[in-house]
Order: structure tokens, then C-alpha cells, then sequence
């Protein structure tokens, strides 16, 4: 399966492509705002949402501001719960553990819950490297795997295909994987639905091994929450004899009782649901009745870097809702794939360079993928300000500056390709600290108006490539202002 | 009353009527409006831009320019935020570098008297028929940082509706962002042409002569694409209409 975004191009020449594909432009545009009208209702029925909003932020602020104690806590409840806990410092540690831990068992199979951690990690390529096949059970990931795709959206992984697209992959993939689809299916979704049932039906019932993550870990019972619409997610839970689950260490909470506002705020941000239909919950093993071995695997995978960044560490809040896809611009039109990681979207473009850190290509440009509306902010249940942490990350981009990477503290260098604006915001900054200067520069601009190009070379090109120019007036404001005393003579008086 | 203009490097620079226009309205109004020869540029461009520690003396510049006065209004909504809600921020990131709270207490006496133009109108003035007259049917785009920054709320749509001779109309997909986000235009032109293209199409489709915004920065990225696709809708800012009277109607 070719699911990793390694090697990417940086995100406006990802985005070109996708701004181009008028099919692509249309999936997503039909899916992002029928989504966005449909969550907007949700949340307007709740008297609290602010409330809400705040109260999850606070919660999740709390936890991570005393996370070693919760860590501790919880791995003391876990194992008294009879599970095992591993800790893994990044994805190639926690792949080896989860693979040794497959091995164990003696199978070469596993069934997967959707699981944004096992994606961030590539778990999927790395069984495969270890002779272990690992089935999507989630409806939009099994299309993202029998389509040798990536994924484009944290909820929807699939957005970006249709129902023909969809039904063209069951037809010609199902089959190589187990049960093919079955003859004649059309594009309806209940037929979809059905032909996706029927295939992992199969799946279920035969594995012996089940790999989850989960969007909550509380503390104080060991208890890991997984949240649902399908179903698919029980199965696995339930079924198999061995359940693996890895979570990012950020996922806990400390009580049940803090549940109360995510389990109000996670399923109406993401699929604009009062309640959604599954909600699943685990605290080690009990006999008779699930899995008998229950192993969970911690990752950190560059979090407790993160975590060191004052401004940055708010992006860790994040309960994986999507609400910010959703309501964003710059990824309706881009789509997934142009972010180069399995988080797009606004909270990728800040999650993705502080997990994976500034250096290659991709994560430089990430900062930059937004016009800084603010839809985000607006939307997000824990009040992750986007914004902020976009322009913290582009600071981080041109100046470099001391970051922790690997647990150490170190001082990054501004990066490349910045040498042309640094030196244009430094002149600029010159002149707008000289009203004398800019005048100049305004006079300048005005004399030769007639003389500008329709078009600009260059750099410029990026403008005028699709906007006009505006006209530069005969005079600048200020010399108006002084010619007539205010506007109190002469021509063009405004009294 | 005696305020201060802030018009904005880009307004002073390129939109010279937007200044001449808000001076007649406030005049009109009986405020007295004076324009601080050595105002230049808030920072905004640079501090969006990841230059935090080049937008810091612009920021201490414009305080000293416009830290006397009563109030101080500005016709754009993201120049507006700027001051309000990230000079806040940037003296908060100084103290946090170790650098104390100089910064902070420099920025802080410009902070609460800045005002975007409609806010000034509506909640220091009071007003919200301003006496024009303006007889083109408009739409009213929300820019982000006047709508979402400054929470402008239906500040501008009170004061357009009460515009003698307009007539209003809705603008599918108002709230969604334009596509200008100042370097984000040139750092990602595509996406930004995307936007912008949509963002005319849903103002040609309303049938209005004339997109009325509270941001001459978001109108030239508009307006720009506008005559690009020919959409015969033209952008025009909204002090020009509400400085507009029978008397001296704006063309």
C-alpha cells in the first residue's frame, strides 16, 4: 500500500495540482459545506457551547500541564485492570513494540479500528515489512486502502472520492483482499454500504488480533473511549482475543467525569451529531467477555517536544473533531493530500511541524497554507487558536530560534529560501520607521504611475497572474492632507 | 471631539479616497479629524508574516504617534485588529522572551481607543443613519479580521441599511474568507486565485453593481480579480458610500 506522504512537495505546489482538478474541487466543496451547514445547527442547539468550549479547554490544559502525574496514574490503572502498558518515544519504537506483540500471537493478521495514531506512525506498512496484514475496518479507510490511496481528512478519509469513484474501487479491489463485491453493484449507498458490510463481515469473525487507538484514556480507572458510527469499532473491540491499543500520550483525561463535555462537543464538531451511535469503552480485561489480552502503547512521537513550546503546546488540545477541515478555505480547495501528512487541514498545518519539526520542505511550508481567516478558531471545541500558532510557526521558519527536538533544547537556524523577504520585511521596517522615506517612496510610486506594467515580473507574478493591479492615485493621501490644510482648501476639500 | 486618522500605509498609499472620504464623514459628523504626519504602518504585514521582532518597532512608532490623542479610527478591519488584539499579544511574547514588560506598557494607552471605522460610528458617535445618500444596489462582505478579529458583528450592514437610496443584498457565502491574507496572495497564489475567484463569482450572482467591504486590502485582491474576469461589479469601500451625499454623491 502506498500510504505515506514521505518525499512530499511543499504544500502551494501540492495545492496547484489539486486547484486544478475540477472533480477533486467538487467532491469537496459539496462535502465541506454540507458538513459545515450541518454542524453549525448542531452546535446552535446547545444552550452552553461557550461553556462548553471553555470547559474542555480548561480540562485539557489542566491534563496536559500535570501530564507526567496522569501518565503515572494511569499506568497504574491499566495494569491493575489487567492490561499491559509500553511506552514508545517515537513511531519506530512503537511499530516494533506493536509488531513483536502481533507476533506473539502467533498470527499474521490483524483488524483495525480508525485510528489516527497507527496512521501518524505508518503501523500499516510496518506489519507489512513483518509478513502482517492489517485490515481497515472504518468504511472511508477501507476505500482509502483498496484504493492504495492516502487519506485526506481525519473523519473522512475518503472526501475526496465519489460514490462512482468508490464504486469502481470496490468492483476492482475487494476481490484481491477477501470478498469481492458483489456482481452489478451500482453507486447507491446502500448498496456501497452493503458490499463494505458483507467484506468485513469476514474479517471480523476470523481475527484473532485487534489494533485500535482511542480518543480518550482517563486516568483514575485505566478506561480507554473510543467513539464511533459504524460499528466497526465494537467489532474489533469486542471480538478478537488480543487488543492492542496505541494513543498519543495527549489523550487523557483525568475523571469520567470530565467525559461529560467531550462526549458533548466531540460528536457535534465532527459529524454534526447529538450523540454518535457507538460509544465504547474498556478498562483492561474481564473474563469472559472480550479480548483476555489488552497490551496499550503510549506514544509520544515528538508530543513532550511540543509540549515544551509555550504558544505551540495548545495544539495538543486537539480532540481530532474536524471541524476545522471542515470550515476551512485553503482546504476546500487544496484538499487533503497537499498537506503531506495524515493530519490536514489547519490543525495539521500546525500539528504536522511541531511533531515532525521544521526542517523538510513540506512542514516549512505548512504555516504559511492559510490566509489567517480564523474560521478555525471559531469552531474548534477546545479553542486551539490556530492563527496564532501558524504565525508562532512561520517565526519559527524565518528566524529559527531555540526549540526542543528529541527531548534536547536546541537553536534552530532561520531556513532557506527566506533570504529575498527577510531582506524586503527589513527595508520595509526601515522605511515605515521614516515617514520621510515612505512619502519618498509614495511620490516616487504616484510620478511614474503612468509607466507601471500591467503585469509584474518576478515574484509578482504570483499577483498578476490572475488579479489587476491597482492604480496608483495621482497623490498619495498625505500630501493631499497637506496641500489642503486638512482638506479645509483647495481642491478636493472635504468640508 | 478630536480623533486621530489612521489610515494604513496601503490606504495612504494607494486608496487616497477612502481617507478623503472618511474625513468628510467624521467632519459631517462633528468630529474634529486630524491625520498624524508621521503615521506609517502598524506591522501587520510583518507580523503575519512571521517577523514579530520587525514589526516591534513599528508598533512602538505608532505609539508614539497616536498615544495623545482621544481616539483613533481607522477604515480597515484588519489594521484594527492588529493594534487590538496582536499588540496585546506581542508585549505578552516580549515579557515571555525575558525582554520585561516595556513593550507591553509601551503598546498598552493605544490599545483600547483604536476603533475600526463602522465600530467608532456606531458605538462612540452612537450613530447609525449617517445622513447619505447612495442610490447602487450594494452586497456587504465581512472581512475576516473585522468579522471574526474584531467581532464588527452587523455594525456595517446597520449603517448601509439606513443609507438613503441603497438597497442591500445578501452575499452567498458572506463569512467565507476572501483569499487575499496579505503575503499568503503571493506565498500561495493558487489557492488564493481560488477563493478570490469564488468569493466575485458569489457577488456577480446577486446581481449588486457595487461589493461594499470595511478593508481596502481584501478589495484590492477582490477588485483585482474582478477585472480580471470582467464580473461588472466594481469594489468600493464603505466609508466612500457613507461619506456620500445628494449633495456630493460618490461617482
Amino acid at each position: 500500500m502506498n500510504g505515506t506522504f514521505v518525499g512530499m512537495p511543499a504544500f502551494p505546489q501540492a495545492a496547484r495540482e489539486a486547484v486544478a482538478d475540477a472533480t477533486l474541487r467538487g467532491n469537496l466543496r459539496h462535502a465541506t459545506h454540507t458538513i459545515r451547514a450541518k454542524r453549525a445547527k448542531a452546535v446552535a442547539e446547545v444552550s452552553d457551547w461557550a461553556e462548553l468550549r471553555e470547559a474542555g479547554k480548561r480540562i485539557k490544559d489542566h491534563t496536559l500541564r500535570h501530564l507526567d502525574r496522569y501518565l503515572v496514574q494511569l499506568e497504574e490503572s491499566v495494569t491493575a485492570a489487567g492490561g499491559t502498558v509500553h511506552w514508545a518515544a517515537d513511531a519506530e519504537e512503537a511499530n516494533r513494540i506493536v509488531a513483536r506483540l502481533v507476533k506473539e500471537t502467533g498470527e499474521s493478521e490483524v483488524v483495525k479500528v480508525k485510528s489516527m495514531a497507527t496512521q501518524e506512525i505508518g503501523l500499516n506498512e510496518a506489519l507489512l515489512e513483518e509478513g502482517i496484514h492489517a485490515y481497515e475496518t472504518d468504511l472511508a479507510e477501507l476505500i482509502v486502502q483498496l484504493g492504495k490511496d492516502r487519506p485526506s481528512h481525519i473523519l473522512v478519509p475518503a472526501i475526496h472520492r465519489n460514490r462512482g469513484e468508490i464504486r469502481d474501487i470496490f468492483r476492482q479491489e475487494m476481490g484481491e483482499w477477501g470478498r469481492a463485491a458483489p456482481e452489478g453493484l451500482t453507486d447507491t449507498p446502500a448498496e456501497l454500504a452493503e458490499a463494505a458490510r458483507l467484506h468485513l463481515r469476514e474479517k471480523f469473525l476470523r481475527a484473532r488480533v485487534g489494533v485500535s487507538g482511542a480518543n480518550f484514556m482517563v486516568a483514575e480507572t485505566g478506561t480507554l473511549v473510543v467513539v464511533e458510527s459504524e460499528g466497526n469499532g465494537r467489532m474489533c473491540l469486542t471480538l478478537p482475543e488480543t487488543l492492542i491499543s496505541v494513543v498519543g500520550i495527549e489523550k487523557i483525561v483525568p475523571t469520567w467525569r470530565d467525559l461529560e463535555v467531550f462526549l458533548q462537543t466531540l460528536p457535534r464538531s465532527s459529524t454534526a451529531e447529538r450523540m454518535n451511535p457507538y460509544t465504547s469503552t474498556w478498562t483492561g480485561t474481564t473474563d469472559g467477555d472480550g479480548p483476555r489480552t489488552f497490551h496499550l502503547v503510549l506514544l509520544d512521537n515528538g508530543r513532550t517536544d511540543t509540549l515544551a513550546d509555550e504558544v505551540g503546546r495548545q495544539a495538543l488540545r486537539c480532540i481530532r473533531c474536524s471541524a476545522c477541515l471542515n470550515v476551512c478555505p485553503v482546504y476546500e480547495r487544496a484538499g487533503g493530500h497537499a498537506y503531506g501528512s495524515v493530519y490536514p487541514g489547519p490543525i495539521g498545518a500546525i500539528l504536522s511541524p511541531q511533531l515532525r519539526g521544521t526542517q523538510s520542505e513540506i512542514d516549512a511550508s505548512l504555516p504559511y497554507a492559510s490566509s489567517l481567516c480564523g474560521a478555525c478558531y471559531e469552531v474548534c471545541p477546545v479553542a486551539i487558536d490556530i492563527p496564532e500558532v501558524l504565525v508562532h510557526l512561520r517565526e519559527r521558519v524565518v528566524e529559527g530560534g531555540p526549540v526542543v527536538r528529541d527531548g534536547n533544547r536546541v537553536v534552530l537556524k532561520p531556513a532557506k529560501g527566506h533570504a529575498a523577504e527577510r531582506a524586503a520585511m527589513r527595508a520595509a521596517r526601515w522605511a515605515f520607521a521614516r515617514p520621510g522615506a515612505l512619502r519618498t517612496g509614495q511620490r516616487l510610486a504616484s510620478r511614474t504611475r503612468r509607466l507601471h506594467p500591467r503585469t509584474l515580473p518576478g515574484p509578482g507574478k504570483a499577483w498578476s497572474a490572475s488579479r489587476d493591479l491597482p492604480a496608483v492615485p495621482a497623490e498619495p493621501f498625505r500630501d493631499w492632507w497637506q496641500r489642503t490644510n486638512g482638506g479645509n482648501t483647495g481642491e478636493g476639500s472635504a468640508k | 471631539m478630536r480623533v486621530a486618522l489612521f489610515l494604513t500605509c496601503v490606504n495612504d498609499t494607494l486608496y487616497p479616497e477612502t481617507g478623503r472620504s472618511v474625513v468628510k464623514l467624521l467632519t459631517r459628523l462633528g468630529v474634529e479629524v486630524d491625520f498624524p504626519m508621521a503615521q506609517t504602518c502598524c506591522g501587520q504585514a510583518h507580523y503575519n508574516t512571521g517577523y514579530r521582532h520587525e514589526a516591534e518597532p513599528l508598533a512602538r512608532h505608532f505609539s508614539d504617534v497616536f498615544g495623545e490623542y482621544e481616539a483613533i479610527v481607522t477604515p480597515s478591519g484588519s489594521c484594527g485588529a492588529m493594534v487590538r488584539e496582536l499588540y496585546p499579544r506581542m508585549g505578552e511574547r516580549a515579557r515571555a522572551e525575558g525582554r520585561g514588560g516595556g513593550l507591553a506598557a509601551t503598546l498598552a494607552p493605544v490599545v483600547p481607543k483604536t476603533y475600526e471605522l463602522t465600530e467608532f460610528l456606531v458605538d462612540v458617535l452612537g450613530v447609525t443613519d449617517v445622513g447619505a445618500y447612495y442610490p447602487h444596489t450594494v452586497t456587504y462582505h465581512p472581512t475576516c479580521h473585522g468579522l471574526r478579529g474584531l467581532g464588527l458583528g452587523d455594525r456595517p450592514r446597520r449603517l448601509l441599511q439606513a443609507v438613503r437610496g441603497l438597497e442591500l443584498v445578501e452575499l452567498p457565502g458572506a463569512e467565507e474568507c476572501c483569499g487575499f491574507g496579505g503575503t499568503f496572495a503571493l506565498k500561495n497564489a493558487d489557492v488564493s486565485a481560488a477563493m478570490g475567484a469564488d468569493k466575485v463569482r458569489n457577488a456577480a450572482s446577486t446581481g449588486a453593481e457595487v461589493l461594499c467591504a470595511a478593508d481596502n486590502s481584501c478589495l484590492m485582491h477582490i477588485g483585482g480579480t474582478m477585472t480580471r474576469l470582467k464580473a461588472g461589479i466594481r469594489p468600493v469601500h464603505i466609508a466612500e458610500i457613507l461619506a456620500s451625499t445628494e449633495e456630493e454623491p460618490a461617482v
